[in-house]
């Protein structure tokens, strides 16, 4: 998000000081680590794992506007780092939809998007944050994502006939399973299209990235854009 | 074959990679229909995933309790290692009566142990009679699904199949035709078997019975005829008591096809007068796994198939892609136990989405299971030199916040003005099908120490 998406983490942190929240960014961050875990590289993540604890646990709330990011934090440093200092860490950190539910509780968002909108739920915030239900468990219907989108003026959500399949993007398996990633990610397009959505959004960069450059090389225009531009007002499509 | 290699040759059948996806999904929507009638669902998961950690926490003493009950019953129990030593039983069995032909029931554990093969060249005809074993039988290919074999193939093509093997007229695809066609071809069979083989579902501790689920009714019929019924099963099948089955037997059926139970749900208990039943428990790897804690739970599997449906990766590249008897996520996750080198690509066949983790009825952690193994492949060397020193380098790049910077900044400089050959070529496997991003002209953290704080 910092060298390609910087307008998303910029809607984030303007939507968390309009709030009057005391936002820092500490520049000696870098990556989670969350490629090399997924990659079965557990030696190199022990010491971004380390950094990451040294940098951010001083902090009251450390919020992350990437859904698979927070859950490398939350589910997957449990292996690298002491587990008495990393529970105390862990559980101040939120993906940013979810610290907006559920830690500031917004119910009153002051932004117009005049759009129909298609919402990607990315996979490990919908099913290892749990930001809402997850199409296979039974149980009563949520999504927190989805609840602070209601809120913003004029935006109309569209019901997509596969509500939450993997768009395919999965990190380095875009590369190493590249003919079924792309596969997987034109499916979601479609499904978008036909739901006749102007516009995907989501909880990860990656994955809309992974969408956005599918989209582009078919030469259609459906942009994508980060749910925290949406939430901010600063949306540009 | 690796499976991406594998998957890529799936997915250039465009038009039928789309059609094995959309049919997978079709049963992934039944089972969600069917299991959401259920209020009680999720508490029945978290029922039978207890019932079988606390049975595998204790294994033996069921599996013992289990073999004393059955030979009360009068039926022949058999122990094997291995898939060499369980072929190596059925057939003394089948020997010693002087069996020529056998009728078998769908079993995944026939297929982990080759037995087929292994019979017939031995001069024993085995007969596949649930409907889609036989059609990959007569194929001479393995099942692409396990609890639907021939999901791989459109109806067309077994038309075709039949006309060739069983002299159905030419062109005639309707399922109902080539389905009475199976039947009849299958009756002669049925008839003159010497001896029936089966699966198991279930085997019950307390009682020594077993339970064989199908819709065809073929196990009942394969088993009631001949005088000799040979039933295979994995260490991981025995259940404590009766009681539990009504748990299992209402969320198999639900997350295999989204029926509210098996049309046949048959007991084996006592052998009919004249005849035996010989029961063979297979350990073969399924000890060393009870014994490894992150891979455990794989054991609780009852081979429903839910994750095969639910996988995304699973749907658009088919059963074969994954060179293993059992394909899928629990495919994924079983297979490098056997063979780390062999099977190294299956657990990054997934983009760890959680969707086998979630559907599962017994509630394995399929997903964590696959990105455990991937570290412990890694561990064993299994990565490419390169991926790996790149990997490397990515990481040293990251504990250098500075150095991460300067990196970012340069190329934010110099990509936009490249030409596109030099951007866009064999070596990018990204921009194969897809455009990289547009480069913004400052990073978060530029903008960031540039601005005023409000």
């Amino acid at each position: 998000m910092d060298q390609l998406y910087p307008k998303a983490a910029m809607a984030a942190l303007e939507f968390l000081e309009k709030r009057g929240i005391d936002v820092e960014y500490p520049e000696a961050q870098t990556c989670c680590g969350q490629p090399l875990k997924n990659s079965g590289c557990d030696a190199e993540v022990t010491p971004l794992a380390q950094r990451f604890h040294d940098i951010f646990s001083d902090y009251d709330y450390v919020v992350c506007p990437s859904g698979s990011c927070t859950s490398m934090v939350r589910h997957h440093y449990d292996h690298h780092l002491d587990p008495t200092s990393h529970g105390t860490l862990k559980n101040k950190v939120y993906e940013f939809c979810e610290f907006l539910h559920d830690v500031l509780k917004v119910d009153d968002i002051d932004a117009s998007f005049p759009h129909r909108v298609g919402l990607h739920q990315s996979c490990h915030g919908l099913r290892e944050l749990r930001l809402g239900s997850s199409s296979e468990l039974h149980g009563t219907s949520f999504s927190k994502v989805k609840s602070l989108l209601h809120q913003v003026r004029d935006l109309q959500l569209v019901e997509l006939e596969r509500s939450d399949e993997c768009c395919g993007f999965g990190g380095t398996f875009a590369i190493a399973e590249e003919s079924i990633s792309c596969s997987m990610g034109r499916d979601r397009i479609e499904d978008h299209k036909s739901a006749k959505a102007q516009v995907i959004t989501g909880v990860d960069s990656s994955c809309l990235m992974h969408l956005e450059g599918l989209i582009k090389r078919s030469g259609e225009t459906l942009p994508t854009v980060h749910v925290a531009e949406i939430l901010n007002g600063s949306a540009e499509l | 074959m690796s499976h991406p290699q594998a998957a890529d040759t799936f997915l250039k059948q465009a038009e039928h990679a789309k059609w094995h996806d959309q049919a997978l999904w079709f049963v992934r929507q039944k089972r969600d229909k069917a299991c959401k009638k259920l209020p009680e669902w999720e508490s029945l998961r978290g029922l039978a995933a207890d019932i079988k950690k606390h049975t595998l926490s204790r294994l033996s003493e069921y599996l013992q309790e289990f073999e004393a009950k059955a030979l009360e019953n009068g039926l022949h129990v058999h122990w094997a290692k291995d898939a060499e030593e369980h072929n190596q039983i059925v057939h003394t069995i089948l020997d010693g009566k002087k069996v020529k032909k056998i009728v078998k029931s769908k079993s995944m554990l026939t297929e982990e142990c080759h037995l087929n093969t292994y019979l017939e060249e031995r001069g024993i005809e085995v007969i596949d009679t649930d409907l889609g074993e036989r059609i990959v039988q007569l194929r001479r290919e393995p099942p692409s699904h396990i609890v639907l074999p021939a999901i791989h193939l459109k109806r067309e093509q077994v038309s075709d199949l039949f006309h060739e093997k069983m002299g159905t007229k030419k062109g005639h695809s309707e399922p109902e035709y080539l389905t009475e066609a199976a039947r009849q071809d299958l009756r002669k069979d049925f008839l003159s078997a010497d001896a029936a083989m089966t699966g198991v579902n279930f085997a019950i501790a307390e009682t020594g019975g077993f339970v064989v689920c199908t819709n065809e009714g073929n196990a009942d019929l394969g088993a009631s005829l001949p005088p000799l019924h040979i039933a295979s099963m994995g260490l991981e099948k025995v259940i404590p008591r009766a009681k539990d089955l009504s748990v299992f037997l209402r969320l198999l059926a639900r997350s295999a096809t989204g029926q509210s139970i098996t049309s046949y749900s048959s007991h084996f208990h006592k052998a009919q007068k004249g005849s035996e039943i010989h029961i063979v428990l297979l350990d073969n790897g399924r000890s060393k796994i009870l014994h490894e804690p992150e891979f455990m739970k794989s054991l609780q599997c009852i081979r429903c198939g839910a994750c095969l449906n639910t996988c995304p990766i699973y749907r658009r590249s088919g059963g074969h892609s994954y060179n293993h008897v059992i394909p899928g996520p629990i495919g994924s996750v079983l297979a490098p136990h056997k063979d780390q080198s062999k099977h190294q690509s299956l657990p990054f066949a997934s983009t760890l989405c959680g969707s086998c983790t979630d559907v599962c009825p017994v509630k394995i952690d399929l997903h964590s299971q696959l990105l455990s193994w991937r570290s412990k492949l890694v561990a064993s060397g299994y990565i490419p030199k390169g991926k790996l020193l790149a990997l490397k380098s990515v990481s040293w790049v990251f504990k250098h916040p500075k150095i991460y910077g300067s990196l970012g900044w340069l190329g934010r400089k110099t990509l936009p003005s490249l030409p596109r050959f030099l951007l866009h070529n064999k070596f990018n496997v990204w921009g194969k099908q897809r455009e990289m991003p547009d480069v913004p002209p400052l990073s978060f953290r530029e903008i960031y120490k540039k601005r005023k704080k409000p």
